[in-house]
């Protein structure tokens, strides 16, 4: 082995500019592959970071404007959900997995606990919310079933909220003052939507109706969908349109009443999007990596014809055909694999520096390159190596030592 | 050592064929210095590649240290051309990118032995034709002399039973020739059995024995030699 390589290194250093040059051709090759799959995985990472605060398959439905006449009725009826709503579209619309409606308590609230005091957003929510927001409990727990039911006065605050009025103190327990009502912390969050999102105080939405005098207001409605695929998802949204037209009797194609909006038809259009640039990135990078790998059967060939007499000699020597087929594979394997890698090395420490130096760029981030693809083109590069190396070597093992001999 | 008898060699087929080789007999005893000779068309470049196993034949049979050689595969062929036969060639084909010294060393890389084993031994051998201290020197810093005699290095290292050289003299002048010629005899003293094929009569004149080629054919015996040695 030590001594095959040895051998190797002979010939390989004899004609080093060629070498050198056909290494390039190999190590750029695969550190643009590498780089574009690396840049290909930060644009996808970019735009799930967008999505990451909500379920990614979820539907909402705001209130809007009729825009035509429908049933008697004049158009510019604004359009108010009920809480007969919530109950009809679970019942009707088949497939919904989670479903929430919000009450927003408009403008930032008073907020105080003992002589702390700051302003929040106060939110009436079902408890199914913290699937469609990603809610993250860090103590307690959410809203439930009977909290809803019996009106408590109970809230879950946002880890800002607590740090902001409690220090680092354990709020579950203790009473806050919310626009004079004394409510129960039960729980506290983190939201990986950032900042604001913890600067929020989940009540329970009969709750926040109550408070408000409106017991049947409900300012926003939002379910996700499970797995559905898109045109299923697309499907349960029409549904609830026809579902709302009905209860609140406006024209079921009346665009204008509603506003509605499906995240998962976004998302998926979006992965669709990524899923052809990684196609490119695939087809560019290989396309390069083959360019690189055809100058090394190349490269081997004429190497080949141009030792025809060395390999003469070696023969008349003793060399058996293997012997030769090691010989020139084995340049070949070398020369992939060793200017294969080092073209890994570099792209991959150039996704590295880019990963560090970009942050917070929109729709770009942490680009990187798994270990997995990272071996598995360094063994694709090897067999490409081997493959661009059998015809040369196996032409070599049939040089015939009487003509070879005899060339120049 | 060598035993040839009716070996038929032709190229190509039908009409086209060209019978190089048309009946060749010869035996050649361990421990000589036999000289093969003829014109260029003789046949002798093609019966000096059966001899070395580079080729091989269609009627009759040669055995070498009675080993039928026939029909080898490649690597059969490689195995017994690196144990038995030493080649030295007209134009000495030395690796130019080997120094001497590696150069000599290459048929032990054939046979597994380690670089330092081999290089040690390849010095040895060095010195016995007189160039030790040239052992780091690449051929192209070597005389045509010099470099012929690393090719004779090259040839004995693997301590073969016969020892080919194919017109060892053609690129030396006469002087050089003189020279190497007396380092084949001494080997050839040592015991080595040595072919030597040549077309000048200088040079085989100095063997013991001139077999001559014409048309394919062994012509004649060496007349006033062939006297001398009744059974050869």
């Amino acid at each position: 082995m030590i001594e095959g390589l040895l051998e190797l290194w002979d010939t390989l250093s004899r004609s080093a500019l060629r070498t050198v040059l056909t290494g390039l051709s190999v190590a750029w090759g695969v550190f643009m592959l590498v780089v574009l799959l690396g840049a290909g995985k930060g644009l996808e990472n970019g735009a799930s970071w967008e999505f990451r605060d909500d379920a990614q398959n979820s539907i909402w439905i705001g209130g809007g404007k009729t825009s035509v006449p429908f049933a008697g009725r004049s158009p510019g009826r604004a359009i108010l959900f009920k809480n007969r709503d919530v109950d009809d579209l679970q019942r009707k619309v088949a497939g919904i997995d989670h479903f929430t409606g919000r009450y927003w308590l408009w403008g930032e609230f008073s907020v105080s606990y003992g002589s702390k005091r700051s302003s929040f957003n106060i939110l009436g929510v079902h408890p199914d919310h913290r699937f469609l927001e990603k809610t993250l409990m860090t103590r307690g727990r959410f809203l439930d079933d009977a909290d809803l039911s019996e009106r408590r006065k109970v809230a879950v605050v946002g880890s800002k909220v607590r740090e902001i009025l409690f220090g680092s103190r354990d709020p579950i327990g203790e009473y806050i003052n919310i626009r004079g009502l004394a409510y129960k912390v039960v729980g506290e969050f983190e939201d990986v939507g950032g900042e604001n999102e913890l600067r929020k105080i989940y009540v329970p939405l009969s709750t926040a109706q109550l408070v408000y005098n409106q017991p049947d207001i409900i300012h926003q409605l939002l379910f996700t969908v499970g797995d559905a695929s898109v045109e299923q998802s697309q499907a349960m949204a029409d549904k609830a349109r026809l579902v709302l037209a009905q209860n609140h009797g406006f024209a079921p194609d009346d665009r204008r009443a509603l506003r509605m909006g499906n995240n998962l038809e976004q998302f998926t259009r979006l992965t669709g999007v990524f899923r052809w640039i990684r196609v490119f990135v695939w087809v560019v990078g290989v396309g390069t990596l083959l360019a690189g790998i055809v100058g090394i059967g190349n490269i081997m060939l004429i190497s080949v014809a141009e030792r025809t007499k060395e390999i003469g000699i070696r023969k008349a020597l003793g060399a058996t055909p293997a012997s030769i087929i090691r010989m020139v594979l084995g340049e070949a394997l070398v020369l992939t694999g060793v200017s294969g890698y080092l073209g890994l090395l570099g792209g991959v420490a150039v996704i590295e520096l880019v990963a560090s130096k970009v942050h917070d760029a929109p729709f770009f981030r942490d680009p990187s390159v798994s270990l997995s693809l990272a071996l598995s083109a360094t063994l694709l590069i090897m067999a490409a190596g081997a493959l661009a190396g059998f015809f040369p070597a196996y032409r070599a093992a049939r040089v015939n030592p009487v003509v070879a001999l005899r060339s120049e | 050592m060598i035993r040839i008898e009716g070996i038929q060699k032709q190229y190509g087929r039908g009409s086209a064929a060209v019978r190089v080789l048309r009946d060749v007999s010869l035996r050649v005893e361990t421990g000589e210095l036999v000289s093969i000779m003829g014109s260029s068309g003789s046949g002798k470049s093609t019966l000096l590649n059966i001899l070395g196993i580079l080729d091989d034949y269609d009627q009759g049979a040669y055995y070498l240290d009675d080993k039928l050689i026939r029909n080898l595969s490649e690597r059969e062929a490689a195995h017994y051309r690196n144990r038995l036969i030493g080649f030295v060639f007209q134009s000495f084909n030395l690796l130019g990118f080997k120094s001497a010294e590696e150069n000599v060393a290459l048929p032990l890389y054939y046979q597994g032995v380690s670089r330092r084993a081999r290089n040690k031994l390849a010095r040895e051998y060095l010195e016995r034709v007189g160039l030790g201290h040239r052992a780091e020197h690449l051929p192209a810093e070597l005389s045509g002399g010099e470099r012929q005699r690393v090719a004779v290095a090259r040839a004995l290292i693997t301590k073969p039973k016969l020892l080919l050289a194919d017109e060892p003299t053609g690129a030396l002048d006469t002087a050089t020739s003189y020279q190497l010629m007396d380092l084949l005899r001494e080997i050839n003293q040592q015991g080595m059995t040595v072919v030597v094929v040549t077309h000048e009569h200088d040079i085989a004149e100095m063997t013991s024995r001139t077999i001559r080629l014409k048309d394919g054919r062994v012509e004649a015996a060496d007349p006033e030699r062939a006297a001398q040695e009744p059974g050869a």
